[in-house]
């Protein structure tokens, strides 16, 4: 039954920011490295020095699309595990020095928040910075809670679920000069906002291939040379022993092709996303009752978030799903928990609101069509969902209070 | 394997017995908006029978589901029989729920017997009151 009105519909993808479909550059750099160039890049024979020599190749190529040097780059299996290996050796480094103060925000991915529980029950002291209504943070902020045991600031580039992209150079700025290690999260910024690590005085980044038309299950940790990395993964000299495992060839040459083509069409793709992300948060904008998550303008190109008063992110997904389109929410019925999004609390988001959220998170191959059926599909869902909702009887009747006004 | 069996897939997309009784004789809501989910049940009771059942529910797929079975279910029957529904009749005749969303077809049975005891209020007929559980008992949303 599901497969049937799976077929029934053109699928409409918007969940770009879940993962992306593989770009056919990507898949081509890849293939060699599946069968004919398969060796071992720690092998002394010949097959294993020619993948020893694209590995070199690839991280030449990624570390020219960050603004570092090929030394700074050490390949993880995605973003969370950079972001825990990143967090991990600035504590590690800080408490040498008895720091062990880390700054945050309160909307971070949790493997960034997770990471800093586990610290926290290890004798860290946390502070996690408010985000406010608009998602975003401010350098004064950041400097504002630095102390002299401070070790870390750790905030994301651009949100994962509301999509708002943090004053990074600035904050940079302001962690170099009070000399604490300043790590980002950039996983869903990288390929697609313009990103140079040395300008931005980024000590570390983290950054996931899947996200930018890359294969899934390969990342990136940037570090700046002189920040030691400290391993979670233990067992051999690979990356120069600060993570263990026989590298994966063929997804590091396909997430380097990915990234390439990322940067190298960023600025035309830019355009048109912010256009079709503008027109989108338009015609959502006119459901009654309903509000944009984050700041409209300080936002990933790609990224459109709502809420909808009365009705639950569920059900909204499942019926755009029988429509062809792909979205995803910031619901807790879908993760297996009933807290709503800690995203969407963190930017003052009440409860009830927080369970009826949208996300749509475009690439470059959405057209204006398919934004005009998006809309016009989600307006159509909502109303339905309203309509069986006691909820929005409630609030309709004057019973009780539109909180979304 | 899909998120949903088949029959709660159904029972979502082409919910029956939607929409609201004018003058019912029984109205239970459960549930809360802060946890995700509200049931509302209106029940039209003549001769101690069920002779017709409304819903409203705001909440996941697997509670609007469940609150489109559960009235199936009670729809013509005595009211006894309505009283005895339990969410495991529930979430078999839906073929089964994944488990955290066990709690919906917990609201449905909440739901109906809230709607039962509004019955017996209005009408004054006497009723033991353990049979009625406290929404509170359940505990699933109320720590929130």
């Amino acid at each position: 039954m599901i497969s049937d009105r799976y077929k029934s519909y053109k699928r409409i993808y918007a969940d770009n920011a879940a993962t992306t479909k593989m770009g056919k550059s990507a898949i081509d750099a890849m293939l060699p490295y599946m069968d004919g160039i398969y060796g071992n890049p720690s092998s002394l024979h010949s097959e294993g020095q020619k993948a020893a020599e694209a590995l070199v190749n690839a991280r030449e190529r990624i570390a020219a699309c960050l603004g570092c040097t090929a030394r700074e780059i050490t390949f993880t299996s995605g973003g969370s595990e950079a972001d825990n290996q990143a967090i991990v050796s600035a504590a590690r480094l800080g408490e040498r020095k008895g720091k062990k103060h880390i700054i945050s925000t309160a909307f971070e991915h949790h493997a960034v928040l997770h990471t800093l529980e586990k610290l926290k029950n290890q004798g860290f002291e946390i502070t996690l910075l408010d985000v406010h209504e608009n998602g975003l943070v401010s350098a004064a902020e950041v400097e504002q809670a630095i102390r002299p045991d401070t070790c870390l600031v750790t905030v994301m580039y651009a949100n994962n679920e509301i999509g708002t992209v943090q004053p990074v150079s600035e904050i940079g700025a302001v962690c170099r000069e009070r000399g604490v290690i300043f790590h980002t999260d950039a996983v869903q910024a990288v390929g697609h906002l313009c990103i140079d690590v040395q300008k931005q005085n980024i000590d570390m980044l983290s950054l996931s291939a899947h996200k930018f038309h890359g294969p899934k299950g390969i990342g990136v940790l940037c570090a700046r040379k002189g920040i030691l990395l400290s391993n979670l993964i233990e067992g051999g000299a690979q990356e120069r022993g600060k993570r263990a495992g026989t590298e994966n060839i063929p997804a590091i040459m396909g997430m380097a092709a990915a990234l390439e083509e990322a940067c190298a069409n960023m600025d035309e793709n830019a355009q048109r996303l912010t256009s079709l992300r503008d027109k989108l948060i338009d015609g959502l904008s006119q459901i009654p009752h309903s509000v944009l998550n984050g700041d409209a303008q300080k936002r990933l190109p790609g990224n459109v978030s709502f809420c909808f008063e009365g009705i639950e992110g569920e059900s909204l997904l499942l019926l755009l799903d029988d429509k062809g389109v792909c979205a995803s929410s910031g619901s807790a019925c879908t993760s297996g928990s009933l807290d709503p999004s800690h995203v969407l609390l963190a930017i003052g988001r009440v409860h009830d609101i927080a369970h009826g959220s949208l996300r749509l998170s475009l690439s470059a191959e959405n057209t204006d069509e398919e934004i005009e059926y998006i809309i016009k599909s989600v307006k159509e869902v909502v109303e339905y969902l309203r309509g069986i909702s006691p909820i929005w009887r409630d609030l309709v009747s004057g019973k009780k209070e539109f909180i979304i006004k | 394997m899909a998120l949903y069996s088949e029959k709660v897939m159904d029972h979502f997309r082409n919910p029956r017995n939607v929409g609201v009784i004018e003058n019912a004789d029984g109205v239970g809501e459960v549930g809360n908006a802060k946890c995700g989910d509200i049931m509302k049940i209106y029940l039209k009771i003549e001769n101690d029978t069920i002779v017709d059942v409304k819903f409203e529910t705001f909440g996941c797929g697997s509670a609007i589901a469940s609150s489109s079975m559960a009235t199936e279910l009670i729809k013509g029957k005595p009211v006894s029989e309505a009283l005895s529904l339990t969410n495991k009749a529930v979430a078999e005749a839906l073929d089964g729920l994944p488990a955290h969303k066990l709690h919906c077809s917990v609201l449905a049975e909440e739901a109906i017997k809230s709607a039962l005891k509004d019955y017996y209020d209005k009408n004054g007929i006497e009723y033991d009151r353990g049979i009625f559980p406290d929404c509170e008992s359940c505990g699933h949303c109320c720590e929130i």
